[in-house]
This record gives C-alpha cells, structure tokens and sequence, in this order.
C-alpha cells in the first residue's frame, strides 16, 4: 500500500490552545491517497476537515497548535520538518485552493502577476516567460480574453472568474496533489456547476491526484473516487461514493442521507439528527457520535470504534457497522 | 380548504425598484440604472409558502425588502393584507408592521450579543406594547422558547451560549412573537450544519401548522424549497422567469433557465446522478446596470433566437408550458 501511496496520513492529531482548554480539532486519523485520486473528505463544521488539510499543506501556526503523527508524502515525512523545509514543500508537490478566492487573492496586485509570481519564485523563470505561461494557465481555466484579464484587480472579476484564477495559481507549478477546501461553497449553483467540471476535467488532463474538501453530500458524490466522512475530528466512515451513499455502514452517514429532503417525501416531516456536534473542547467518551445516535448502546459510551473494513474498500467506525441493514430504501 | 380560497395575505403587483447609478465624475450625473426588480407580480394566501429561488444578484433580497416596507417601490404596489404599507401614516404603518416578519440568514451576526435571549425574543413586545398576551410579555418569552424547542429556563442567556441551530430558534421565535400573518424566510437554514437543517425545517413546517403563517421562502437550495413550498417562483435579473406548483416546476420545468438550475445541483444519489443529463451553462449572470435586450437570460441560453433579442417574452401560460413562462420556446426537457 505504502509503497503506490501518494499521501499517507498516520494518526494524525491537531490540537489547539483555547480558553477552554485543548480544542481537539483532528484526533488520531489516517487516510491514504494514491497518485491521481481523488478523495472528498465531507464534514460540517468543526468536523476537522480543513484542519486536516491545512496540516497537510503546513499552514499552521506551530506555536499555536501541536500536531502529532505522520504525513508522508511519497515517502517524505512533513511532521517535524524544520520550519524552512516545510514551507518550501509544498510547491511542485501540493497546492491549495481555498473557499473564498477574493480573500485569498492579493487586491493590490493584477491577478496575471500573482499567477507569474509563483512561476519567478519556484521556476525562476524570467518576467516575460513567466507572463507568456500565465496567460496559458488563464486560458486553460477557461478564462476568456486570457491576455487582457491579465491586468485585471481580483475586485474586477466575478466570483467564478476569481475562482479559476485561484485554480490556475495552483496549476502553475503542476502540483501532484491539489488540495481544494470547499472552493465552490460561496458561488452561485450555475456557476458552481462550471468550475465542478473544469476540476475534473483539469485533473483528467494532468492525472493530479484530489483532496476536496466539502460539507455538500452532492458535491462529494459527483466528484470523488472515495469519500472519507468525518465527525467531530475523526474518520468516520470511507468507501466509494456508491457504497457510502446506497449502503453506508455509519449512523452519522445514514442520519445526515436521511435528514436531506427528498421527492418522494414532499411536505411530510424530515428525519433529522437529534442534538448538535459537539464542542471540540468536550468531545463525548467512547464514540463520540453516541449522544445523538439512535443505535448508542454501553459499549459506544466506553470503548471507541475504529475505523475497520467491513467490506473490500469500505470501513466504518462504528461498532454496529456490521448490524446496519444493507441497501437503503 | 384549497390555499387559492383563503384570505390573501400578500399581494404584489408590477412591483418595481430601479436604482440609479452615477458617474464617478465630478458632476455625478446617472448613468445606469439596476433593475433590481422589474415588474413582478405575486400573492401569497393564509397558510401558503411560495417559494423564491434565484442566483445572487437576481433581485431576491430587494423584492423581501419591499415586502417588509423597508424600501420603497419605483413603481407598482404592495399590499399587506389589503393595505398599501406606502399610503400609511408613520404610526399605522408601525401597527402594521406586526403583520410581517423576517427571519435572517444568519443567526450569528443578527441576535444582539449583549441582550439575553429572553430580551431578545421579548423585545418585540417592548416596540408593540398592544401586542403582549394576556399573561404578560414575560410569560410570552417563555412560551415563546418552548414553542420553538429550547428550555424556557435559559431566558437569561446570551446567544454564544447556544449552537447554531438553537439561535436560529431564537431568531424563529422573535419573528413569530407577534403573531404575524406572514414570515419572510430569507435563506433561512443554509448557514446551519447539515445534520440541523432538518431539525429548523421541521419546527417552520409545525409552527405554520399552529400558527397558520404564510411564509414567502427565499432560499438557493432547490431541495429544501420543494420540500416545503407549495409553489415556486424563479427569479432571473429582476423578473420571475417561472412559476407554478412546486412538483410542476422540479418535474416538468419549461424554462431553460430554471432546467439548467435543476441540472446543476449536485446529487448525493449515484444512481441518480448517472440518469440525469447535465446542462452547463456557459458565463455568468449578466451585470444589471446592463441586462440583455429581449429576454435577459439570452445571453446564455442554447435555445436563443432572432426573437429573443427584440421581444421580452412575458410570464404566462403558453402551448408548451401549462404553468406560467417568461420564455419564448417553453417546453419540457425530452
């Protein structure tokens, strides 16, 4: 396994300082990713999830947070390495797109230039290669009249068009792993549908592996190869889009299908999960699910479930995961 | 009794609001205008929802402005159970404020974090003294709490106390203290967590049930709108483009924009999605200050023709669309 694996998480925990003690954001969780995959890590809020992939990126303050663990990128441990290493990582290796492209993007600086900048650092290619390449990138994101949105102020653009820019930052220096943390949450459905399928179609022509990060069941269903579930700062259930969705093995998998309103069921009362997520400053003993699951027995209250295989490629940490009647209705 | 026999509750009629644009010169003469609402009608009876969906910029929130008189209309009307909210003195118009309410995307950023929860669903009481039940407005706090699902004893809490889900009780149970006749519900679950969502339909569903309430439902989430509207209405650059019963528009949509809309929500189901066919629209919702002639949806639409440049097709029923249609080609996706 390790050996064709792209990224290998291994117990990695997240921890933060907090008035209220330590804010437990990601608990011992480990995934693998091979080359060219594409994973969706679906979550809420608080699940862990960007977290998880700002830690991967090396985006967190070491002062503030303790991150144990390992992460391993083809075979390079980033957990431990020295501040300047790390953040020379990245680069070739992985680059991120985040949420919101307006507040990620420079707005004194041209978008053009923010794209070539990455090209001078990394490539150390000269101004006027660096630009001739930038407006190829811009048009490979679909942005049309390339050349001339150059010079464009992100303020200038539309929020899908600031987006592709964003994405065309991260494809400059043709990472093998993109890691996208919601980057369609804050557009509008039509054009969030747009910028779905330059995604894939961008990971088709590259083979870059995907980490995509979202809290969208349909997103997640659409894009991905696997999808890794996680609840307050754990793994709780992966497996292929199919087996997650037609005959997921968690009851936080199964409570969140059965909360979204569906045809058959108009008008009628939906089917929500009892309670909220709880404060990462007090997670529940055992399975930290069982406050609010309606199969909670003793055992989920004292012993916490690991994430196991239950069937070829799907795991589920739940200590019922076996009982959960197969194929939902 | 079939919703179209009861009492209209809200009525809009050619409602239009055009903002100026000025020039950045030093005379600042207008430029532009935004039609940020051209020319809509609708009416909403006692107990109905009608649904509101549309991408940013379609005139969804100015149109919930007009509604709760916050704004004034260019041209057209709104009345409030019969009553032009415009016409009215600055105290008759207070009284009948009580009639409509809002409950705000946001419960993070619209409870006031230094009032306890029980001043901020008692202060509705305080702007309309003639409105306190009997008991008193301190009864009526704690009736209120429980009657949107949270424990009457935390009254002197503050809203950091409570998740996300439970401030959007809190802001539920303002909006309905005064026993409004109808509620504005403008994005009213999408900033809450997946696993709360249904919980704060469910409570909206029951209250409207109780309290016989109209909702106007303004949301981007197709699937919570047909879950709970009776009808909907899809809005494009300032103008509804379709309307009709919430089934109608989600199986058989006539107009291109609303089946491109329907195409381009994600879909959890894998064997659904391997059934549906997509349409990805090309570009982006055009600027306002300077819609497309004829149709403003032309621009992106795979139908458009010679037509659609010189004629605004008008919202109504047409041979290949049973439920009102702003398109000149309606018809049924084959």
């Amino acid at each position: 396994m390790s050996a064709e694996a792209l990224l290998e998480v291994r117990d990695l925990s997240v921890e933060f300082a907090s008035r209220h003690g330590a804010l437990k954001a990601v608990r011992s969780t480990s995934f693998t990713m091979r080359a060219g995959e594409t994973l969706a890590v679906l979550g809420e809020s608080g699940s862990g999830k960007s977290v998880t992939a700002m830690s991967i990126m090396g985006l967190l303050d070491p002062v503030r947070s303790r991150t144990s663990g390992s992460i391993t990128f083809e075979g390079t441990e980033l957990v431990g390495l020295s501040r300047a290493r790390r953040r020379r990582f990245p680069g070739r290796n992985i680059a991120m797109i985040f949420q919101d492209a307006l507040a990620a993007l420079n707005p004194v600086q041209t978008v053009g230039s923010q794209i070539s900048e990455v090209l001078r650092v990394h490539q150390g290619a000269s101004h006027g290669a660096a630009k001739a390449q930038a407006i190829e990138y811009m048009d490979r994101v679909r942005i049309p009249a390339a050349a001339q949105r150059y010079s464009s102020y992100p303020h200038q653009l539309s929020g899908g068009m600031r987006q592709r820019v964003m994405i065309a930052i991260a494809l400059a220096l043709q990472p093998k792993l993109l890691i996208a943390d919601e980057p369609t949450t804050a557009l509008d459905v039509t054009v969030q549908a747009q910028i779905m399928q330059l995604l894939t179609e961008l990971r088709r022509e590259t083979g870059m592996a995907l980490l995509f990060i979202t809290h969208d069941l349909g997103v997640s269903a659409e894009v991905a190869d696997r999808i890794a579930v996680m609840y307050a700062g754990r793994i709780v259930e992966t497996g292929t889009a199919a087996e997650v969705y037609l005959h997921s093995r968690h009851p936080y998998t199964r409570g969140l299908l059965d909360s979204i309103p569906r045809a058959a069921q108009k008008g009628q009362r939906l089917t929500p999960i009892v309670g909220s997520p709880p404060p990462l400053t007090a997670i529940p003993r055992g399975c930290s699910f069982h406050p609010r699951c309606p199969r909670a027995a003793e055992v989920c209250t004292t012993d916490r479930p690991e994430l196991r295989e239950i069937s070829a490629a799907h795991c589920s940490a739940c200590h019922f995961a076996e009982e959960l009647a197969d194929a939902r209705g | 009794m079939p919703a179209a026999d009861r009492e209209v509750v809200l009525e809009l009629d050619s409602l239009v609001r055009h903002f100026p644009v000025y020039g950045s010169g030093v005379v600042r003469r207008q430029i532009g205008t935004v039609k940020a609402v051209d020319g809509v009608s609708m009416t909403i009876h006692r107990g109905e929802t009608i649904g509101l969906v549309g991408e940013s910029g379609c005139g969804k929130s100015t149109l919930a402005r007009l509604v709760l008189a916050l704004d004034q209309p260019t041209s057209g009307t709104v009345r409030i159970s019969g009553v032009d909210p415009f016409t009215l003195s600055r105290k008759a118009l207070r009284a009948l404020r009580r009639r409509v309410q809002i409950v705000l995307q946001d419960p993070y950023t619209s409870l006031n974090p230094r009032m306890t929860v029980g001043d901020l669903v008692g202060e509705p009481f305080e702007i309309h003294p003639a409105a306190t039940p009997p008991g008193g407005a301190a009864k009526a706090v704690r009736d209120l709490l429980d009657v949107v699902g949270l424990d009457p004893d935390h009254a002197n809490r503050y809203p950091h106390q409570f998740s996300g889900g439970q401030r959007q009780r809190i802001g539920i149970a303002r909006a309905i203290a005064l026993r409004p006749e109808l509620v504005v519900l403008d994005e009213p679950v999408s900033a809450l967590d997946m696993s709360v969502q249904a919980q704060v339909i469910n409570l909206l569903k029951d209250l409207q049930d109780e309290f016989q309430l109209s909702y106007l439902l303004i949301a981007h989430d197709l699937a919570v709108v047909r879950h709970v509207s009776d009808q909907v209405n899809v809005m494009y650059l300032g103008k509804i483009v379709e309307r009709g019963e919430s089934e109608e528009i989600h199986d058989r949509a006539t107009h291109p924009y609303t089946q491109a809309l329907l195409s381009a929500v994600a879909e959890p189901d894998p064997r659904e999605s391997a059934r549906r066919q997509r349409i990805i629209l090309e570009g982006e919702v055009p600027s306002p200050i300077d819609p497309p002639s004829g149709c403003s949806f032309r621009t992106r639409c795979w139908k458009s023709a010679a037509v659609c440049a010189s004629d605004v097709p008008a919202l109504s029923v047409r041979p290949g669309s049973p439920h009102p249609c702003a398109c000149h080609f309606a018809s049924p996706r084959s």
